[in-house]
């Protein structure tokens, strides 16, 4: 047939033949063109995309964890340090036939070890105490083959762990503190990083990390303390092996602390009070560092490190003594007298009253127009006192006038500058700002207006005025530096780097307390030396043997509000009715070094039971130590202490 | 050229290949070699099978491109009926893999689909070359039922692929007679109406995953969709320059499956960037425009319609390998023609180089005598 075709024919079909493939040509251009576009789409348009996709796939991140910073005190005395430690261990389920029997048993695991060992120095010894061990752990359950590893095996093991299927290393990182319950309020602890901290922290940077801290310094300087996570960076085929290292990056240990507290001072604090409830703080006035800070009951913070037990934590936690409590910063308690030397810088500043002005205490107080008495301490009163007596006897009269003319406004905004009624700042957590009340503050709380009379009580630090023993500390510091107020802190200096010298910290200064003339202090002052000093003040006995000059203010603090328990018995009952012993002061008191606070719960009187406590703090802190027996660092047996407990159940009259 | 130097039997052989196609093939075989290379993680006995394959090909390549298109003619039927005969038998008595029965053994295992890619464009060729162009709408019922009957045998295989690409080949032919423009318009509404009963009706359940996988796009990445996934990204991670011949991280790392045969584009795009996929596909494109134009020189209209078909489908193979790869079409298992590795493909398409080259119009030997 074909042949039978005509020219012409033969020309059509080529002619339609050339024109078909023609059009095939350009649809095979456009549709190469189209996967050209495909491909610049995914290679150009989306390269970074996959790029990291890519990476993902076969780039294994492994997190290194820092050694956390080592916290010292200001000498560089051992507070807290952190090993951290590789532990390899062996999950007996988990490990694979070795032998191909098609069983699991021993055997395997002997095959295992001896595979292990090319990475791993096993001793004889351990290996046959993990046999030991292993028959008596359930075959669920990680057994510890070897306790810390060197950083080439923790490595070697790591690039060969697919090969060994229940095999793991787990990094244990044991904080320890050396001094156990001394301190431990102020150092806090670490503990295992639950839900709650994973919510508020970089998890990038706690890829590796285990514990952080959570009460004290410990808490507050977790930034420094912790450092900075390395990884490792591993080329992983697509069965999980690992290749090459590809990228590395050590972790950087964290910062060590040196913080302000005297260790010896800390432990003569804990001494004074080891059988009270109670708090001691003791600043260095010239810049706010944090010389002792004693909170007792205390606890030990390495009950915390690797999950306390039930048991422990339900008995720290119910105990009625609340021993995990720091009062030096979390409780607030009415100031009662010890506040009088700046209530009465108050009343100079307002022009109340004036160096000259003496006022009539016949026992009691009356606002005018009013048949309520606001009694003095002293129930004959003081007959016709100035400002020096008033501070010196404690002389209630004279302050309640003094507040009454002076007015609630005035009186809380002049101790507000003194930084009452706000935190101090204290590199602490949980610092309760305790209350400095106003008549606002009164509507909003109890719906009530503001009377006369609240003014009159707050006049002597009671009342609705509630404050922290560490603003005591800070606001008696602030006085004896004539109104500079420096920030209390407790870390002195910070080591970035290993075995260089410490970095010391500079003071941060507070807004000053200015007065309008700078003599006033020397009043204030000077009430505070005759306190202690003269023969008519309030804690003359303390000054006994003083080779110092020390100026301080007592104080005695109502009870109300404990929350009676019927487990308690009478006797214990009674106790805690009794009122809180204060004390702030200074000394020298012309050129301070150290400021403190002492408060005993339920101790009695401020200056039977709670300045004795701050005068054997002085006295450790500025006398020159006499040379030590080592071995009995704590110091010889102390007749204060035997002094505090005597006086407690002394029936003379007490100042307020 | 040589034509004084050489004997003239190997003059006239010389004389009845292209080579200006024979060198752009030489070209892609070797690319295709240089990357098998990295693809198989520089495994030299792969690339040394690789080019045995490559070698029968290329002796079947020669041997076919001496056969005229008269000579070819009288093949046809038995050829065509062969296959036939045979893709019956491997339904009846065929070796099962992979759940799929392709194979049938006579001393060797030998696949009848995959000489129906050529027999059945050739038949439809023969068929058509009979008749007068345009060809009537009978003619083409009957091209349409040469093509279906085969078609069907495969896909009972099942061969989904295979099946398709050997529609398709017949249908090329269909269209280079000239089938008028109106019936093409007509089927391909046709297809877009058929192609989603198709999918609820007539596909497996491997076939219908295989489709959404690439509608739905990177949902069921580590199930279904892992090879597009994988491949996606080792074409995306090569960017404009790609990694470097050796230095992809998908294949060598092992995310990669089948990267030296299937998804061996995959492994040229990661290693060489778009800059690498322009320059083969430019290759590719003159490969079949240069087979489009011999095809154009044909002998007869046998030849032409057979000699362009055959063009087609490689691009055929090509696009669905690389809009497969790319994640544009479904995962059927069609290689990158003449560089993924696998004799099977290789050979046929050599033989269909062959059989291209046979069909040009020849010229007069004698006139070199001179």
């Amino acid at each position: 047939m074909g042949e039978r075709l005509s020219i012409k024919t033969e020309r059509d079909e080529q002619q339609l033949f050339n024109s078909r493939a023609i059009i095939a040509a350009l649809i095979v251009l456009l549709a190469l063109t189209g996967i050209i576009a495909r491909m610049y789409f995914l290679q150009v348009k989306q390269n970074a995309y996959y790029t990291n996709l890519s990476l993902q796939n076969y780039q294994h991140r492994i997190p290194i964890a820092p050694t956390r910073g080592q916290i010292y005190d200001r000498n560089g005395v051992l507070l807290a340090d952190s090993k951290t430690k590789y532990v390899i261990q062996v999950v007996r389920d988990s490990v694979s036939d070795l032998n191909d029997d098609g069983k699991r048993n021993y055997s395997d695991i002997d095959i295992l070890l001896g595979q292990l060992s090319g990475l791993v120095s096993i001793s004889e010894k351990e290996q046959r105490l993990f046999m030991q061990q292993l028959r008596k752990t359930s075959r669920y359950q990680p057994t510890v083959l070897k306790e810390n590893l060197t950083d080439v095996e923790v490595a070697k093991f790591a690039v060969n762990k697919p090969r060994f299927p229940g095999v793991d290393i787990e990094v244990r990182m044991e904080r320890n503190y050396p001094y156990g319950k001394v301190a431990s309020h102020v150092i806090g602890y670490v503990g295992r990083i639950d839900e709650r901290d994973m919510k508020n922290l970089n998890r990038d940077e706690y890829a590796a990390s285990t514990h952080i801290g959570k009460t004290g310094v410990e808490a507050s300087h977790e930034d420094r303390l912790h450092g900075q996570t390395g990884y490792s960076l591993h080329e992983v085929d697509a069965h999980g092996q690992y290749k090459d290292l590809l990228d590395e990056k050590p972790p950087v240990g964290g910062q060590d602390l040196f913080l302000s507290i005297d260790m010896d001072l800390q432990l003569k604090a804990e001494d004074l009070l080891k059988n009270e409830r109670g708090a001691v703080i003791a600043i260095d006035p010239t810049n706010g560092e944090v010389l002792a800070m004693a909170s007792m009951p205390t606890f030990d913070p390495n009950l915390f490190v690797n999950g306390i037990s039930h048991k422990d934590y339900t008995d720290l936690r119910d105990n009625p003594d609340r021993p995990l409590y720091n009062r030096a910063l979390q409780s607030a308690y009415p100031p009662g007298s010890t506040i009088k030397p700046m209530v009465a810088l108050g009343g100079l500043q307002e022009g109340v009253i004036w160096p000259s002005k003496t006022t009539y205490d016949p026992g009691f107080f009356q606002i005018p127009g009013n048949k309520h008495r606001y009694r003095c301490w002293k129930k004959s009163g003081h007959g016709a006192v100035g400002i020096d007596r008033a501070i010196a006897q404690s002389c209630d009269t004279f302050f309640y006038d003094m507040a009454y003319r002076m007015g609630v406004e005035k009186y809380s905004n002049f101790m507000r500058n003194y930084g009452f009624g706000q935190v101090t700042g204290i590199d602490l957590p949980s610092e309760s700002p305790g209350l400095m009340p106003t008549p606002e503050w009164k509507q909003k709380r109890y719906k009530q207006i503001w009377y006369p009379g609240d003014t009159v009580n707050i006049g002597i630090g009671q009342g609705y005025w509630l404050a922290t023993p560490l603003q005591l500390a800070h606001a008696v510091a602030t006085t004896s530096m004539r109104g500079i107020r420096v920030k209390p802190r407790l870390l002195h200096a910070v080591r970035r780097v290993k075995n260089e010298p410490p970095e010391v910290l500079p003071p941060e200064y507070l807004p000053k307390v200015v007065l309008k003339n700078p003599h006033f202090w020397d009043l204030s002052i000077n009430g505070m030396i005759n306190v202690v000093n003269a023969s008519y003040g309030t804690a003359k006995k303390v000054s006994q043997g003083i080779s110092y000059t020390m100026a301080g203010k007592t104080g005695t603090a109502q009870v109300f509000g404990i929350a009676q328990n019927a487990k308690y018995d009478a006797k214990k009952l009674a106790k805690r009715l009794h009122d809180h012993a204060l004390f702030v002061g200074f000394a020298p008191a012309s050129n301070p070094k150290i400021a403190l606070s002492v408060i005993i719960e339920n101790g009695g009187g401020g200056s039977s039971v709670a300045a004795p406590v701050a005068r054997a703090m002085m006295d450790e802190y500025l006398l020159p130590k006499p040379a030590l027996d080592p071995n009995a660092p704590a110091g010889p047996p102390k007749p204060v202490a035997t002094l505090v407990n005597n006086t407690k159940n002394s029936k003379q009259p007490r100042e307020r | 050229m040589f034509n004084n130097l050489l004997p003239p039997i190997v003059v006239q052989i010389l004389q009845r290949l292209d080579l200006v196609l024979l060198s752009a093939l030489g070209l892609l075989i070797f690319a295709g070699g240089v990357t098998l290379y990295s693809a198989s993680d520089m495994s030299l006995e792969m690339v040394y099978r690789q080019g045995l394959h490559f070698l029968l090909g290329c002796s079947l390549m020669v041997v076919m491109s001496q056969v005229q298109s008269k000579t070819l003619r009288q093949w046809v039927v038995w050829l065509y009926g062969i296959g036939l005969v045979l893709l019956v038998l491997v339904l009846v008595v065929g070796e099962t893999k992979k759940g799929a029965t392709r194979w049938l053994y006579i001393g060797i295992d030998i696949q009848p689909a995959e000489m129906m890619k050529i027999a059945v464009p050739m038949m439809i060729a023969y068929y058509f070359s009979e008749k007068s162009l345009p060809p009537r709408l009978i003619d083409i019922i009957i091209a349409l039922i040469l093509i279906f009957v085969p078609m069907l045998l495969i896909m009972k295989q099942p061969d989904l692929g295979t099946s398709l690409l050997i529609a398709v080949s017949g249908l090329f032919v269909i269209y280079l007679a000239g089938m008028s423009w109106w019936l093409i318009g007509g089927a391909i509404a046709f297809i877009a109406v058929a192609a989603p009963l198709m999918f609820h009706y007539g596909m497996h359940e491997y076939q219908r995953q295989r489709v959404l996988t690439l509608i739905s796009d990177d949902v069921n990445v580590l199930k279904e969709g892992y090879h597009i996934y994988q491949s996606k990204i080792a074409i995306g991670a090569g960017g404009l320059y790609g990694k470097g011949w050796q230095n992809g991280d998908q294949s060598h790392l092992d995310f990669l499956p089948e990267r030296h045969t299937d998804f061996i584009y995959a492994v040229f795009g990661e290693e060489f960037g778009l800059v690498g996929n322009l320059a083969l596909l430019s290759l590719y494109l003159f490969i079949i425009w240069r087979a489009l134009y011999i095809a154009s020189k044909g002998e007869d209209t046998f030849g032409r319609l057979l000699a362009g078909s055959l063009s087609l489908t490689f691009f055929i193979y090509l696009l669905v390998n690389t809009g497969m790869v790319s994640g544009v079409l479904p995962v059927v298992g069609v290689p990158l023609p003449l560089v993924s590795y696998g004799g099977t493909s290789i050979v046929t398409l050599m033989i269909a180089f062959g059989i291209i080259m046979g069909m040009k119009k020849r010229k007069r030997i004698y006139q070199t005598d001179d």
